[in-house]
């Protein structure tokens, strides 16, 4: 227990973090002369952002408590919202269609995880039940709405988010090309509540009391903490994270609505079981998998990966998913509460 | 045992609701409820084919609801039905190509494939679970993808079609699960010989549950695996047979789905009913009697939203969200029980005060 908590605080302290990310940043400009790391990379970071957010948002739920298995579901729902707001205002708004719809995203997909919230905190249901309800809620009505309101079961969208270079810090030799040229706007976004999410989970007295319902909400309870309340901002930040994952997947790499976010809200929630519910290791574990993802599409046209076949690229992902859960098994940091109903 | 005289009610309850919500959603754009469940039951039921395709769909359903209510039983929650069911059909329908065996003993192997192809997807969750305590819901998550990717690529490679690219070809009717005499009755459809096999499924599943000592010891582990494990009873070897079994089932059903329902494998398909079958095995109880009647009502409303969809503007997915919204309400039903319950706790209650009251006149006087 006080192994546990030691290293936890190690692992969170500011400093060790700072040398954490330095050498992880020295170690990518060391290969960022590679032309074939220039080439992922952009792509990586796409593929990893929409992860990132979605389990984040798991991040959120599970720390006070409550397991959140519809984030597919969640995602999804952004994801549509998005869609169906950017198709509605593109014509009038432009180009301020695209903050509109990551907003309406981000909000229903909050206001679907009230279903969550409701069924798994003041009725007590099986959360991995109502989880699952919501993600077959959410693939059998969105695509119902879409078919109503926009006429077909997908709905395409004219804008995107247009890569630009960031002014100044792309013209860092090395780093500056793989991080900050032809980056969309809203991977800035994404990074920006990352950070605020670590700050507010690990640096406030809100973050410490969330995290405390989580693990024994009884004692937080007696202390004066209204649990329900704590879960209630856990699961809605989850479906408003997972909302915002959904409409970041549209506005930058797929442009259409197409009734399924494919397995990015279960790999998610890998991620995030795989970064052992800590925001720097989910940082690392959605990057991975961002990345996997990125190698598996591109293997075809990349002679050095053509070699191998594509199914291990495919299934690569998943396999580690399963291997790195067999390594951590043995010293989980699952929230301890997490999935019970107070 | 309470809880199991309400699970019908409560079973009744969130099908109502869950129609409910349907006929809201109809409403809400514009359609008339009342003519949308009219063709949606009409186009399961209409006539003898449609009533056989009704049935071909609840087949599949039942195998996979048997399969989750299997792994409920013993506590586990098995999402991995879809990937079970891939594999358990793939293996079913490179037997239909390349075994050719006099009918009995090539029912015989193709269902033994069938089920060791979903069993190996099944047992695998099983395995890290006990072994490394892993949770199933993740592992057989991953283990869905793993089928969806593999299938993806060896459809092409070593089953590929004449004409698509996307499906495997077509398996010669004679080695499919149809039998004239099914087809004849039921004047053509998809009916096919797996309902047999369901339903004996069911049977055999229900004598596991509740007469043998595996039974017994599955369900141990699932009530109190610690209270289990101080019984004497291996835990462990008990969640890897349950997860086996559970797998096999579904592979069961991907074989009556590829090999019987359709003829071939479409990749990129998630075969949505891996995920339905949690709806059919939490309606039902996990009860396997439960489990056949939520699968045939699952069924019909599966095969009629086509019929619906044709005749009145309301979309297909009005039945997946029937559905969905039936399992919400099926996790929720501890409103249900307390609504029940409060129901019979106020009339308790009204004859208690009633009893006091004139024990309170019959004392003053």
């Amino acid at each position: 227990m006080r192994n546990g908590e030691q290293k936890q605080n190690k692992f969170a302290s500011p400093l060790a973090m700072l040398i954490y990310v330095v050498l992880a940043l020295v170690v990518l400009a060391l290969f960022s002369t590679s032309h074939l790391i220039r080439l992922i990379m952009p792509y990586a970071i796409a593929y990893t952002i929409p992860m990132l957010m979605t389990a984040l948002g798991g991040l959120y739920s599970e720390r006070s408590g409550v397991t959140n298995l519809g984030l597919e579901g969640l995602m999804l729902v952004g994801y549509f919202a998005c869609a169906l707001t950017i198709r509605l205002t593109e014509q009038t708004l432009l180009t301020a269609a695209l903050p509109l719809g990551l907003l309406m995203g981000v909000l229903a997909g909050a206001l679907f995880s009230l279903l969550h919230a409701f069924a798994s905190i003041n009725l007590k249901a099986d959360q991995v039940i109502s989880g699952t309800a919501i993600n077959m809620l959410a693939s059998a009505l969105t695509v119902y709405l879409a078919r109503t309101i926009a006429g077909s079961g997908n709905v395409r969208i004219m804008l995107g988010i247009v890569r630009q270079d960031v002014p100044l810090l792309s013209s860092i030799p090395g780093l500056g090309t793989l991080f900050f040229t032809q980056s969309y706007w809203s991977t800035w976004v994404a990074l920006a509540v990352w950070g605020a999410s670590w700050f507010l989970l690990y640096k406030t007295s809100f973050g410490l009391r969330l995290r405390a319902c989580g693990e024994h909400p009884s004692a937080v309870a007696s202390a004066g903490v209204n649990v329900y309340r704590m879960r209630y901002f856990g699961v809605t930040m989850s479906g408003a994270l997972a909302g915002l994952g959904g409409s970041i997947i549209l506005i930058t790499y797929s442009g259409e609505f197409n009734g399924t976010v494919a397995g990015l809200g279960f790999l998610s929630i890998a991620a995030l079981i795989f970064g052992q519910w800590k925001p720097l290791g989910i940082l690392g574990a959605t990057f991975f998998f961002g990345t996997a993802t990125t190698i598996a599409n591109v293997s075809q046209v990349i002679p050095q990966f053509g070699v191998i076949p594509p199914v291990i690229f495919k299934v690569f992902p998943y396999v580690v998913t399963l291997l790195a859960l067999v390594a951590f098994s043995k010293r989980s940091a699952a929230p301890k509460a997490a999935g019970e109903p107070f | 045992m309470r809880v199991k005289s309400n699970a019908f009610l409560i079973a009744v309850s969130a099908v109502i609701l869950g129609l409910i919500a349907g006929g809201i959603l109809m409403l809400a754009i514009g359609s008339n409820p009342f003519e949308g469940f009219f063709y949606l039951f009409r186009g399961g039921l209409m006539n003898m084919e449609r009533v056989g395709n009704t049935i071909a769909t609840a087949i599949t359903l039942m195998l996979v609801g048997l399969s989750v209510a299997f792994a409920f039983k013993t506590g586990l929650f098995n999402i991995g039905a879809a990937g079970q069911m891939l594999v358990g059909g793939l293996c079913a329908t490179l037997v239909a190509h390349y075994v050719f065996l006099p009918r009995p003993f090539y029912l015989l192997v193709i269902i033994l494939c069938a089920f060791a192809g979903g069993a190996l997807w099944g047992v695998i969750p099983g395995l890290l679970k006990a072994r490394f305590n892993v949770h199933e819901v993740v592992a057989t998550i991953m283990m869905n993808w793993i089928a969806y990717w593999s299938v993806y690529y060896f459809v092409p490679a070593y089953l590929k079609g004449p004409s698509l690219e996307t499906e495997s070809k077509s398996i010669a009717i004679e080695q499919t699960l149809r039998s004239p005499w099914l087809t004849k009755i039921f004047g053509g459809g998809y009916i096919n010989l797996g309902i047999f096999f369901a339903i004996a499924a069911v049977f055999i599943i229900k004598y596991v549950l509740d007469k043998t000592t595996l039974g017994f010891e599955l369900k141990a582990v699932g009530s109190n695996r610690f209270c289990a494990e101080y019984a004497g009873i291996r835990v462990n070897r008990n969640v890897i047979i349950s997860m086996m079994i559970a797998g096999g089932l579904a592979g069961l059903a991907g074989m009556t789905f590829y090999t019987g329902y359709s003829r071939n494998i479409q990749i990129g398909v998630m075969p949505s009913m891996g995920f339905d079958g949690i709806a059919v095995a939490l309606l039902g109880a996990s009860n396997p009697i439960g489990v056949l009647l939520s699968a045939l009502f699952f069924g019909m409303l599966q095969s009629g939203k086509g019929f619906m969809n044709a005749m009145t503007d309301v979309p297909p997915e009005i039945a997946d969200t029937i559905i969905a919204t039936i399992i919400y309400f099926t996790a929720t039903s501890v409103l249900f029980s307390r609504f029940w319950d409060s129901l019979g706790k106020r009339k308790k209650k009204r004859l208690d005060a009633k009893r006091e009251a004139s024990a309170k006149e019959a004392g003053n006087a």
